[in-house]
């Protein structure tokens, strides 16, 4: 049986017979054979005794310079000690001990190399490959021993035996995940606990990071603040509410704002609050353009028009950002009406339809 | 290796010491072997024939890496503090005194700032990282396109496939461990798109990080899975791949001598040893000077973890580009706003087609490639065993799928730079994101079109090499006056390379015992006939001799 691979050809002590199906390969009678190994070519250091010796003194000369190499990063361990407050002296710690490990390491590596290439016996060596499945008889064999293994057992004689272990071992893991549920805390749920953020009726508008209160007053036209709600930075979990009540706040002129006739006291002369959680998965919508209103979130680049009240312009998100309804207190600082009507951020199963209806 | 039938003189009366043969050699190894029978293994092993060519470098870099990878990790896992436990900055990187930030955080500032080359084993960690799933993901192109994957390396696949899932996650696990800017960015995204999976999503999250985002948990439980289960799990993986790379012998290329029942290279001992070791210690010191002078993941630059600000052009690690460019290319209205949203509300109850159908197209990609080997044993029917590396060119569809799917990953991490792609080429971001989304669907087949012509081209040329020689440039004037190229002929050795290949022929379905033709051979056939319809046989002994006579 001849074939375009003479590999394929099957030796007479073969034991498989299944395995050798070429399946839609064509095997030709006329294709080439192999010619063999090609004669092996000398190199030069076998040729020329200076050669091998030339090679010799580079390979001794690089693992001794990997000796150097060691003791020179050693040396720069102490020779360039990090100062405090001092960057100049991290970076020359980093730069010397890593040139000195890096000359160890790559001279040991190209002197064993150069070794192995120029100067060890480079003759082909061949082994001979077996099939990779046992030969018939300890095939045959392993299948007896389940067989037997099987009759002595009456593993599939003594049915409901098997079935009652099969039904212990497969109800066994599901303790497991059980235990598993403690991960989450105990009481609440996820979708109560997205549902709320910070603020209530009365919370001041803050600036981010300070904490200062903001006066409608000092809100421009065309001005963007970052804010946190009032309370924030003394809260116990600062940074997961921080990730629900952070809202950006912009002024526009109010004619450039369409307002839906449920939210027209939500807005404040012009001055309006969004959430700044992106309602794709979650990143701050940091990026505000003040040409067009348009509010960039750096993540996925979803865009939202604040002239249109947040809605999605481009981008993966769907739902416009929710907007925190605003007024003045009676300082005239920024505060909220109420919460949000509708859970910040990204959107969950539980998250109903009917928030602004 | 356990054959009873070894005769060997072997008195345990007689001291085995110095005066048998071998000298100190010879001594100690019988020393050891008395104690632990290794001499089997050596006989097996310590010869055994490797063969030699560049491309089979790429998984060997992915192992060294990863050794790279476990002694830089544990010298960090001295430092580090994987905790969440809120801390004001009183370190010597100036900017950041006083800031609250985690202790994870200010461990890691620790290590590069006050540690002794603590910077310099950090980023050689990072470095490692990164080249480990790059040799990873270069090596699995290698054995895709030279048909390394069949059998009997098919459940081979599938490990080395698993692995480069476990290093991705090994990757994240890791990047998110210094509880930075950028990295919480990162895990912000993961916590979003967990909350958009139906039904379960919003618990999965809840466990996850142990109640609402960020939480004081996930960088604990990170640590775990970083240093603990996923390196075990790498660890066994890389085992098992290795058992299985010695057990079915290298593959080869072919080439003169080289048959399916050998393998010709060098023996382990000394030239494959001095040679693999060597190459070790090389990319260990590639990855040092890396660690020296290049500045990666410098999180002092982005400072603590915060909800609220974030940079412009957040990246994660290259290699999870892809997942984040599958969630950017995904419209959230098709047909731009006012068309049909990809979420809606059903009941009461929120579908996220956005998140869900990114998550599902990279599934259906994974799971795709990952039994690729299997579709293609049952498309061409062929139980043999194979141990020669296909050349590309020969297997024209194969390549182009590969080169399809090469090309739907490339503009998926395209996506994932879609902002530095506006910024850099002038193009508004809307323009570059609709183009890719065109690209995400139409680029693959064109690609694969592209692949496939110039897979037969190139088996053309190589039957004109075998049939007619090279043009060897040189230009001769017959005495009749015309101008011919003289044509080198190729000799025996070099024309073996050429013709020796597999070809398949399209499946012919025939009726089975019943008389009938099953659904399932239906599809076979046709299958069959996409991938071997357009085909160039092997130049045979006969053309030749026939070319010769003309
Ligand atoms: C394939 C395996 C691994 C990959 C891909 C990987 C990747 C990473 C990456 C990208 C980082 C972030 C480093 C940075 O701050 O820039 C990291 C951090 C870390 N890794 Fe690994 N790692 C792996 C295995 C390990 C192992 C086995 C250990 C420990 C035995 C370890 C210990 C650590 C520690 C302690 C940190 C945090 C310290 C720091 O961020 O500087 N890693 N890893
Ligand atoms: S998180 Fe804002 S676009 Fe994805």
């Amino acid at each position: 049986m001849a074939s375009n691979e003479p590999t394929d050809i099957v030796p007479a002590d073969d034991h498989g017979t299944t395995f050798t199906d070429p399946g839609t390969a064509v095997e030709r009678a006329d294709a080439f054979q192999n010619p063999g190994l090609p004669p092996h070519q000398l190199r030069v250091t076998d040729k020329d005794p200076k050669a091998a010796k030339r090679a010799e003194r580079v390979i001794v000369l690089l693992f001794y310079v990997s000796v150097i190499g060691s003791v020179f990063a050693m040396a720069a361990y102490f020779a360039f000690p990090i100062k405090p407050n001092d960057l100049g002296s991290v970076r020359l710690n980093n730069v010397f001990i890593g040139l000195g490990l890096a000359f160890a390491l790559l001279a040991i590596g190209i002197a064993a190399i150069h070794w192995s290439k120029a100067l060890m016996d480079d003759h082909e060596g061949i082994d001979i490959r077996h099939p990779v499945a046992g030969p018939p008889p300890v095939q045959a064999r392993a299948v007896e021993i389940f067989r037997q293994a099987d009759r002595e057992s009456g593993f599939n004689r003594r049915v409901l035996i098997r079935n009652g272990m099969i039904a212990a071992i497969a109800a066994l893991p599901f303790p497991a995940i059980f235990l598993f549920r403690d991960l989450a805390p105990a009481a609440g749920t996820p979708a109560e606990a997205y549902s709320h953020t910070l603020w209530k009726q009365g919370t001041r508008l803050t600036k981010d990071p300070t904490g200062d209160p903001i006066l409608a007053s000092d809100v421009t036209i065309g001005s963007v603040f970052h804010v946190i709600p009032d309370g924030l930075l003394k809260s116990d979990d600062m940074l997961e509410e921080k990730g629900k009540a952070a809202v950006l706040l912009m002024r526009l002129e109010p004619g450039d704002l369409h307002v839906s006739p449920d939210r027209k006291t939500w807005n404040y002369d012009g001055i309006v609050a969004y959430s700044k959680i992106c309602t794709h998965v979650g990143c701050p919508v940091a990026l505000y353009e003040q040409q067009t209103h348009h509010l960039l979130c750096p993540c996925h680049q979803s865009q939202f028009d604040i002239t249109r009240e947040a809605a999605v312009i481009f981008g993966p998100a769907v739902r416009p950002l929710p907007q925190l309804p605003i007024t003045v207190d009676s300082e005239g600082y920024l505060v909220a009406q109420s919460d949000f009507h509708e859970p910040v951020g990204p959107s969950f199963w539980e998250r109903r339809g009917d928030y602004n209806v | 290796m356990t054959t009873t039938s070894d005769t060997y003189n072997y008195d345990p009366t007689q001291p085995a010491d110095r005066r048998q043969t071998g000298g100190v050699t010879g001594w100690a190894s019988r020393y050891v072997d008395e104690r632990t029978g290794i001499s089997y293994v050596v006989r097996e092993f310590g010869r055994k024939i490797f063969p030699d060519h560049w491309s089979f470098m790429l998984g060997e870099v992915a192992l060294y890496s990863f050794v790279v990878i476990l002694l830089t990790g544990t010298f960090l896992t001295f430092f580090f503090q994987a905790s969440m436990a809120e801390v004001t900055y009183d370190g010597s990187y100036g900017p950041l005194k006083g800031l609250e930030m985690s202790a994870a955080m200010q461990s890691t500032l620790h290590i590069s700032f006050e540690v002794r080359g603590g910077l310099l084993i950090r980023q050689v960690h990072h470095w490692a990282a990164l080249l480990f799933v790059a040799s990873i993901m270069l090596h699995m192109l290698r054995i895709f396109f030279t048909g390394a994957f069949r059998k009997p390396r098919e459940i081979n696949w599938v490990i080395g496939y698993v692995l480069w899932i476990l290093a991705m996650a090994e990757g994240f696990t890791g990047y998110s461990l210094p509880d930075d800017l950028l990295s919480g960015n990162g895990l912000r995204i993961i916590a979003g798109m967990v909350e958009g999976i139906p039904f379960i999503g919003s618990w999965l999250e809840w466990l996850v990080f142990g109640g609402e985002f960020p939480g004081t948990a996930i960088v604990g439980r990170l640590y775990t899975l970083h240093i603990l289960l996923l390196p075990a799990a790498v660890l066994a993986f890389i085992a098992i791949h290795l058992v299985f790379v010695v057990t079915h012998k290298h593959t080869q290329y072919a080439g003169p001598g080289r048959t399916n029942e050998n393998v010709i290279g060098v023996p382990v001992l000394p030239v494959f040893a001095a040679k693999a070791g060597g190459f070790f210690f090389v990319v260990f010191g590639l990855l040092m000077a890396m660690g020296a002078f290049f500045t990666i993941n410098p999180i002092w630059v982005y400072g603590p973890y915060d909800p609220s600000p974030v940079s412009a052009g957040t990246q994660p690690d290259w290699y999870i580009g892809f997942a984040d460019g599958a969630l950017r290319l995904m419209p959230g209205w098709l047909g731009g706003p006012g068309g049909v949203p990809m979420e809606f509300t059903i009941l009461n109850t929120t579908y996220s087609l956005n998140i869900l159908i990114p998550i599902v197209v990279l599934g259906l990609f994974i799971v795709a490639v990952m039994i690729y080997p299997f579709l293609e044993a049952w498309v061409t029917g062929d139980r043999r065993e194979h141990h020669i590396a296909d050349r590309p060119r020969n297997m024209p569809t194969r390549t182009a799928i590969g080169a399809a799917g090469a090309t739907f990953y490339v503009v998926l991490f395209a996506g994932a730079s879609s902002d530095l792609v506006a910024t850099h080429f002038k193009l508004s971001i809307e323009s570059v994101i609709t183009i890719l989304q065109f690209s995400l669907l139409l680029a693959p087949i064109a690609a694969y079109f592209i692949a496939k012509r110039i897979c037969l081209a190139l088996q053309k040329k190589d039957r004109q090499i075998v049939l007619h020689g090279y043009e060897s440039g040189r230009i001769v004037r017959l005495p009749g006056g015309e101008y011919i190229e003289v044509h080198e002929p190729v000799d025996e050795y070099e024309r073996w390379k050429l013709v020796s290949f597999n070809d398949y022929e399209p499946l012919m379905i025939r009726p089975n015992a019943a008389g009938r033709i099953p659904a399932t051979e239906r599809v076979r056939a046709s299958l069959s006939r996409w991938f071997f319809e357009d085909r160039i046989e092997p130049v045979t002994s006969t053309e030749l001799e026939v070319a010769h006579h003309h």
